[in-house]
């Protein structure tokens, strides 16, 4: 129970995060990536603002455990692999075509109407298939 | 002096402190780190289902506060396309990209940099680059979005 009212504590923080920093807007969201016209860079300070409490988060979980037990993620044991680069651009593409990632998408969803709807549609589609198109690709042998 | 800075980087700063703040909230209570596909896309494959009631608890609060916040803050539209080849193009290729990349804005970019992880600053270099070269492509070039 506890684990779970945490959670949605945090959900709650992120969502409202979302919504205040106008990250929700897919015009702000393309601006930033608009480099070659009318740049808006509000996404940088919300990625400053984001990851200066992390920072702090991070430090503080040296020599502790999480308030609930268990432990801390351990850092990836993975390199960086051709599946992050791949992933992470077919990620963008899809990032500044709509100017909606997971979070903005999800946290939108009671008030940005029926296209925010299609969107995340899609991309739980999009995330449902991607088992089988791993195993498809790791079974012509091609993947890394 | 703080007239010159326009509201919208004052308001992401302080939006983006209470993103940070759920992070740290998910990290130091329950030892979790926040990403949106990750949380998500774990229910949708059944990877995660062994932490389902946890995972639903933080979408449910992504969400409701919104909801809650709507009435009280500045209306605003969230300039949303509406060519659905556009929309149903962009979240298959979020929906999938981000679960071959294990993660998207907030799992490698707030988490991972923050922890100075070279794989959540790798993919952060990657996807904004795709993300630029699309508007660049999309916008100026084709002139669809």
């Amino acid at each position: 129970m506890q684990r779970k009212i945490f959670a949605f504590l945090a959900g709650g923080l992120f969502g409202a995060g979302l919504f205040i920093s106008g990250m929700t807007d897919t015009k702000k969201v393309q601006g930033w990536l608009d480099v070659f016209g009318d740049w808006d860079p509000t996404l940088a300070f919300v990625m400053g603002g984001a990851i200066l409490p992390m920072l702090i988060a991070w430090r503080l979980t040296q020599g502790r455990k999480p308030l609930v037990g268990g432990t801390f993620p351990e850092r990836a044991k993975a390199e960086t692999d051709s599946d992050l680069v791949v992933g992470s651009v077919l990620f963008g593409a899809g990032w500044g075509l709509a100017g909606l990632c997971p979070g903005p998408a999800i946290a939108s969803l009671s008030y940005g109407g029926w296209p925010h709807w299609v969107f995340f549609g899609a991309m739980l589609l999009g995330m449902a298939l991607t088992p089988a198109l791993r195993r498809a690709v790791d079974g012509r042998g091609s993947a890394a | 002096m703080f007239d010159s800075i326009p509201a919208d980087w004052i308001w992401g700063l302080i939006g983006g402190l209470v993103i940070g703040t759920g992070g740290a909230v998910y990290l130091l209570a329950n030892g979790r780190i926040m990403g949106a596909s990750g949380i998500l896309g774990g229910l949708v494959d059944g990877s995660g289902r062994n932490s389902a009631g946890e995972r639903l608890a933080f979408l449910a609060g992504v969400v409701l506060l919104p909801i809650l916040l709507n009435p009280i803050y500045r209306p605003f539209s969230t300039h949303a396309s509406e060519n659905l080849a556009v929309l149903i193009s962009a979240g298959l290729l979020v929906g999938i990209g981000t679960r071959i990349a294990n993660g998207c804005t907030s799992g490698h970019g707030v988490c991972g940099i923050s922890r100075f992880s070279l794989r959540g600053i790798v993919a952060t270099v990657f996807y904004i680059l795709a993300g630029g070269l699309t508007v660049l492509l999309f916008r100026h070039i084709l002139g669809v979005i």
